[in-house]
């Protein structure tokens, strides 16, 4: 893997040394300083200011309160469908099967405003659903469900997409393996697949998290923007800057970007276990392979 | 002052039928309640309005954010003296236009305070208010007027000192967008009543809101957007805005912006009403009333001046102590053919500002 680019490395040392450059220079612009100009601006008034912006201030108390319940709600349930429709896709095969798969990626591919616009054309007043909860008195849009419905449908793919490559690599011999050895389904489940998964599992997780944590389009049409009631962080963040409160608008941000930090060093370490847990796996393979050929006559 | 009393009282005898059929049909829930427990009982000592707290969400436009902060806590204490009942009022700000849609798609608004007229003339036609909305509060609903004027950067350095000047030369101006903000839609009819006003026809009005939007690099979707691509972005040499929202930019802006009074401008008319259908739902009509009631009421006539927005009837209160309303010669809608004729003709699809505008982005 190494040794090939070695002969040629003195030509290109400067050009090299451009690209470099140029990498750097963007991950400064793009990533290093905007974050740190938040967390600049966010205890410009010193470490009690930054906890006065956040905790003194009702909505904004709401805000991150109403953030770390529908982003939960959300990930529970892509946890649930994630792992389910992966299941389905990696062992089985059916008609449709290729089709599904593109579908899982539809969040991902149409535009987050988009997706908000459809759960009001279809949970609205005026929308397909409109008469029918307005019967109930039941709210979607523009409170509390309306937010979790917009903050899953775009987080929807990252779960189930990391499961899908991850379960297909095990493959289903070792449930297989305990299906003839007499394990009922839910047995096959926690002991045999949870258990090889967990790692992918938690990553897709992680990524999900981030991303309900931050989403702004989907959730700004649904939201209604009653501050003190249907405002997530983000949307928080926007309020305070358009109000002239920019330190406090940039205290909410930095909590959004904190927590990008976090998710980043979960990732970071998640990572690394699936790399040796596929290490790990190729090695059984590599032994099981030489042991079949040593008994071959 | 009191002849500016809103004619409240006759709303509230028509309005506190459907609360009181309401009640009464709780009222074998409450009755069983009491005999379960005799504490209940204590509860009966307290005035007769009273209840449990009332909470009203107001669906406004996006430059009165502060100004309905303060309104909203005045009223509350307001209320409570007047009728021993708390109320909370909840705010929801963002264009006109989208708040129109939003209502109408289902956001719970008890009033809407909205920049125009056919924002909440909108949500009347989906039957949420009754065809009668304009005639239930004095002066057509609208409690307070406001106009549209120039904010420029420190010293005026490009010299804008009327509408003709706003076309002359590289000039980047900062509006937003009239198919969705109220302010956006005031620019465009005070630039375009700018010029029938000093003798110009329909042809030389278009020329000049197409040299105009020529000049406007962004057109945000809401009022306070494009205040901030104005203040805090630094973009553009002026900005074209409501007065209340032009002072507040300058206010904030600690000496780098100015306003402009232009010698005319169109008067903005931002109109106020109960979304009938919402309130009945809830119950909530006597308090909504009330709420929309106070913007007429001495003490809150002199908050809405306070916010630099011009209270309707005589002797309107001063923004500050010693400080008078700038003189500006204006005009209304109806110089621009009314809002019927205005809307279609100028925002409709396939309008004048479609047949002018086209994004640039230069």
């Amino acid at each position: 893997m190494v040794a090939h680019a070695t002969p040629k490395s003195n030509e290109s040392k400067p050009i090299a040394a451009l690209l470099v450059a140029a990498a750097v220079a963007i991950v400064g612009i793009l990533i290093v300083v905007p974050l740190v100009s938040v967390f600049y601006e966010a205890f410009s008034r010193g470490v009690g200011g930054w906890w006065a912006a956040l905790a003194d201030d009702p909505d904004t108390r709401h805000a991150i309160w109403l953030s770390l319940t529908v982003a939960p709600v959300a990930v529970a349930i892509n946890t649930v469908f994630g792992v389910a429709a992966a299941w389905l896709v990696a062992r089985f095969r059916f008609p449709g099967r290729s089709l599904l798969i593109s579908l899982f990626d539809v969040p991902f591919s149409v535009s987050p405003v988009v997706a908000g616009l459809a759960l009001v054309l279809i949970f609205g007043r005026q929308g397909l659903l409109g008469p029918t909860l307005a019967w109930l008195d039941w709210k979607v849009i523009f409170s509390w469900p309306g937010l979790v419905l917009a903050t899953t449908f775009v987080t929807l793919p990252l779960v189930v997409r990391e499961l899908i490559p991850v379960m297909e690599a095990i493959g289903p011999e070792e449930e297989m393996a305990a299906v003839s050895l007499g394990a009922s389904g839910w047995q096959v489940f926690t002991r045999v697949t949870l258990p090889n998964i967990r790692w992918a599992l938690l990553h897709g997780i992680v990524l999900a998290n981030a991303r309900a944590m931050g989403e702004f389009g989907a959730v700004y049409v649904v939201s209604g923007h009653i501050a003190g009631a249907t405002d997530t962080m983000p949307l928080r963040v926007e309020k305070l800057f358009q109000e002239y409160r920019q330190p406090a608008s940039m205290a909410v941000a930095s909590v959004l970007a904190g927590l990008a930090l976090v998710t980043l060093v979960a990732k970071f370490v998640i990572e690394r276990r699936l790399e040796a847990e596929s290490r790990d796996l190729e090695a059984a393979r590599g032994l099981e392979n030489t042991r079949l050929e040593a008994t071959r006559p | 002052m009191p002849p500016t009393v809103p004619p409240v009282d006759e709303h509230l005898h028509a309005g506190e039928i459907p609360i009181m059929t309401r009640h009464t049909a709780s009222l074998a829930l409450s009755l069983a309640a009491v005999l379960a427990g005799f504490a209940a009982v204590t509860v009966g000592a307290e005035p007769a309005a009273s209840g449990p707290p009332v909470s009203l969400l107001n669906v406004s436009y996006d430059p009165t954010r502060e100004l309905y902060r303060d309104l909203n806590e005045a009223f509350a204490r307001h209320y409570a003296e007047e009728h021993g009942r708390k109320v909370s009022v909840k705010q929801s700000h963002a264009a006109s236009g989208s708040q129109a849609r939003a209502v109408i798609d289902g956001l719970d608004a008890d009033v809407v305070t909205l920049a125009v007229w056919p924002d909440v003339e909108a949500v009347a036609k989906s039957g949420l208010l009754r065809p009668d909305w304009q005639h239930r509060y004095d002066n057509h609903s609208v409690p307070y007027h406001s106009v549209v004027v120039f904010v420029v950067r420190k010293g005026n350095p490009k010299g804008i000192n009327d509408w003709p000047d706003l076309v002359k030369g590289e000039i980047s101006i900062v509006t937003p967008n009239p198919k969705t903000s109220g302010n956006g839609k005031y620019s465009f009819l005070a630039a375009w009543g700018s010029v029938l006003a000093s003798g110009g026809t329909d042809e030389d009005a278009k020329k000049f809101v197409t040299e105009l939007y020529r000049r406007t690099p962004v057109l945000d979707t809401g009022a306070r957007a494009a205040t901030a691509t104005f203040s805090q972005k630094g973009i553009g040499d002026v900005h074209l805005t409501f007065e209340n929202e032009a002072q507040l930019e300058v206010n904030e802006a600690n000496g780098d912006l100015e306003i402009v009074y232009p010698k005319k401008s169109i008067r903005v008319d931002p109109p106020v009403a109960i979304v009938d259908q919402n309130v009945d739902r809830k119950g909530t009509r006597h308090a909504a009333e009330a709420y929309l009631g106070f913007l007429y009421t001495p003490e809150g006539r002199e908050i809405i001046a306070r916010h630099h927005c011009r209270p309707w009837g005589e002797n309107p209160p001063k923004p500050a102590r010693g400080e008078n309303w700038p003189v500006v010669e204006t005009f209304t809608i109806d110089a621009v053919g009314g809002w019927q004729t205005a809307t279609r003709k100028f925002f409709g699809e396939g309008g004048v500002f479609d047949a002018i505008y086209q994004p640039t982005g230069r």
